[in-house]
């Protein structure tokens, strides 16, 4: 009794499939009360500790006052949710691909590359969920939020939450143990909001520092956050390069958008890859 | 009847031919040719060839390394083979995997289940996958869990069912889509007498509907003895292959297990005594081959105070295994001291005329 095979067409073989690894994502999300909590009270913590901390201590040369730091660090807070997303996402990739889910996934009639999207836009989806929820308290970070940028605020958010859940992915595909992706995580995303501009700007920072920003992906969806919630931060020199064109937030969402896109091709590369063992 | 068997003829001949015991008319599920695969120096699959045809319940009987799960991965595409060819339903598992990935239904030894949904939604995201939705896939969904008998819980959480519900919850999933063949990786693995024993009663109905073919891998006996067919694989290699009773007969119509407090020190005198080499399996001394059955009782009168006890029965798998590859199927990475376990050759007699790799 074979009808018309069911995974063939655009709904078939691909939407329905996306679907399937997106609303999973996110239904598992919340439904794990600790999850939400975690990952919504850890940035809010380090925004209120390391903020009033740092902004009591340190004096950064060209960068923001006393009173300020605690505005400045805002946008960083919420890369920090997004980054955390990003990277919970991938560890239940590793998870679920040994003993899990995703072994069901990958002998499914499903393009390898509509994998990738299902997962990746699962985590996006909660990225930008959080993104968005923590941008409802900018104005008690001293940083007014208008209707423009608002939406600009939340397109950095997504291209960046995109960009990383679809870099995560791309780590922890081959990855057959949780524990090998904590050193990706303490080595290579970390450090990668630690220097993206998120706890101090690149005008005041060594030269050296500052070219590894640069060439930092996640720094231009920083610059670009920074720049939808206060557009005044940038002309004060707490952008990338201080006031040339990779300081324009439309560039700085371009890159990101690029990284995201580069991510996403490579992630579905690898994972069409057959295996070897 | 000869007490040295190991002289006589084997009833089995020719281990390694694949279409044997397969009737000419019935089509194939799988076809298997000189298939190969290394991990660095291991062979996990060494050149091996078999057909499985359509309808079967096959098992691919072999202690763990023995190639069984390897080959299940590459058979449900999840695996590149290193060379050769492996077939599902006439698609080639590489070229043409996504179609063979629709014809295909895999049951993993580990659960796939996301076990904070509920099973509905569990079926209902797996159905997706599939591009099934709305009314069809609703009502197969149904149909399955009612069959099952899992229809009352389809709104529980997996989190909260017992293992043997979760792999039932596991095998619908893998039927949603009515694939032609079902991959099962150690079914049993985790699940207590009572959930095998209903596990095994679905799968038996479901094979009696006909239309589908199962292949399951694992390294239980009794397992193996319920499917039409089995598979001993070795080492990566096929070392025998017909259905379970005529692999049994092979080692004739008994076999008697001797217990004892000294397995070991026993096995010297016995072999003398009745001109046969007792193997050791689990803790017991057997002697397979059809043994003169008045032994049983001489036994006893030969080495009084030193066996516990003497039983006749008919060979099982676990011999049959033994007698083909000289390791008992349990432990195979840890061989008794001593390297050979005593007093069985390498059964090369019974397992000739087999072209085994390079």
């Amino acid at each position: 009794m074979m009808a018309a095979d069911p995974s063939t067409g655009l709904r078939g073989r691909w939407l329905l499939p996306i679907w399937s690894l997106f609303a999973r994502e996110v239904l598992r999300f919340v439904r794990q009360r600790n999850r939400v909590i975690g990952s919504l009270g850890t940035p809010i913590l380090f925004w209120l500790v390391l903020g009033s901390g740092f902004g009591r201590t340190m004096r950064l040369s060209g960068g923001p006052g006393e009173t300020e730091y605690m505005a400045y660090f805002f946008p960083g807070t919420i890369m920090l949710m997004v980054l955390f997303t990003a990277i919970f996402s991938s560890m239940s990739v590793i998870q679920e691909r040994g003993e899990g889910f995703l072994q069901g996934v990958v002998v499914a009639p499903v393009p390898r590359l509509a994998i990738v999207l299902g997962k990746v836009f699962g985590g996006t989806a909660l990225g930008v969920a959080q993104g968005v929820l923590m941008l409802a308290l900018a104005p008690l970070a001293g940083l007014p939020l208008s209707v423009e940028g608002f939406f600009a605020a939340a397109a950095a958010i997504f291209l960046t939450s995109l960009g990383m859940s679809a870099l995560g992915f791309m780590m922890a595909w081959r990855m057959d143990s949780v524990q090998g992706f904590h050193a990706v995580m303490n080595l290579l995303l970390m450090p990668m909001w630690l220097l993206s501009g998120a706890l101090f700007p690149a005008a005041g920072a060594s030269l050296w520092v500052r070219a590894v920003m640069t060439a930092n992906p996640l720094t231009y969806g920083m610059t670009a956050l920074r720049a939808a919630l206060s557009p005044e931060a940038m002309s004060g020199g707490a952008g990338i390069t201080g006031g040339t064109v990779m300081d324009n937030p439309v560039v700085a969402l371009g890159v990101i958008a690029a990284f995201a896109l580069l991510t996403l091709a490579l992630s579905g590369w690898l994972v069409s890859r057959p295996e070897q063992r | 009847m000869s007490l040295h068997p190991g002289k006589s003829p084997t009833p089995t001949k020719g281990g390694g031919d694949a279409s044997r015991a397969r009737p000419p008319d019935r089509p194939l599920m799988v076809r298997v040719r000189e298939l190969s695969l290394s991990y660095g120096p291991r062979k996990a699959l060494d050149s091996l060839s078999l057909e499985i045809g359509e309808g079967e319940l096959f098992a691919l009987l072999g202690p763990n390394g023995s190639g069984k799960s390897t080959l299940l991965r590459i058979l449900a595409t999840l695996l590149l083979p290193g060379g050769g060819l492996a077939e599902v339903a006439g698609l080639n598992v590489v070229t043409q995997s996504a179609a063979a990935r629709r014809r295909l239904g895999v049951v993993f030894q580990f659960p796939s289940l996301d076990v904070k949904l509920t099973v509905s939604e569990n079926l209902r995201f797996q159905g997706y996958l599939y591009g099934l939705s709305g009314k069809s896939l609703a009502t197969r969904s149904e149909e399955l869990l009612t069959r099952f008998g899992l229809a009352d819980r389809c709104s529980e959480r997996v989190e909260t069912l017992s293992g043997g519900l979760k792999r039932r919850v596991e095998l619908a999933k893998s039927l949603l889509h009515r694939p032609g063949l079902l991959l099962l990786d150690e079914p049993s693995t985790g699940l207590d007498l009572a959930a095998r024993q209903s596990f095994w009663n679905i799968l038996t109905e479901l094979m009696a509907e006909g239309g589908l073919t199962v292949v399951l891998a694992t390294h239980l006996m009794d397992e193996a003895d319920r499917c039409g067919m089995v598979a001993l694989l070795d080492e990566g290699k096929l070392v025998d292959m017909d259905t379970p009773t005529r692999l049994k007969h092979s080692l004739g119509d008994t076999v008697i297990t001797i217990e004892a407090p000294h397995p070991e020190s026993l096995a010297a005198p016995v072999a003398e005594r009745c001109g046969v080499q007792p193997t050791i399996e689990n803790g017991k001394l057997r002697l397979t081959r059809s043994p003169d059955p008045s032994l049983a009782h001489r036994l006893l009168e030969w080495f009084p105070g030193k066996i516990t006890s003497v039983q006749l029965g008919p060979p099982t798998l676990e011999d049959v295994f033994l007698a083909r590859t000289g390791r008992p199927i349990g432990n195979t990475d840890s061989q008794p001291e001593g390297g050979e376990p005593p007093g069985i050759p390498r059964a090369d007699d019974v397992n000739s005329g087999k072209e085994t790799g390079r």
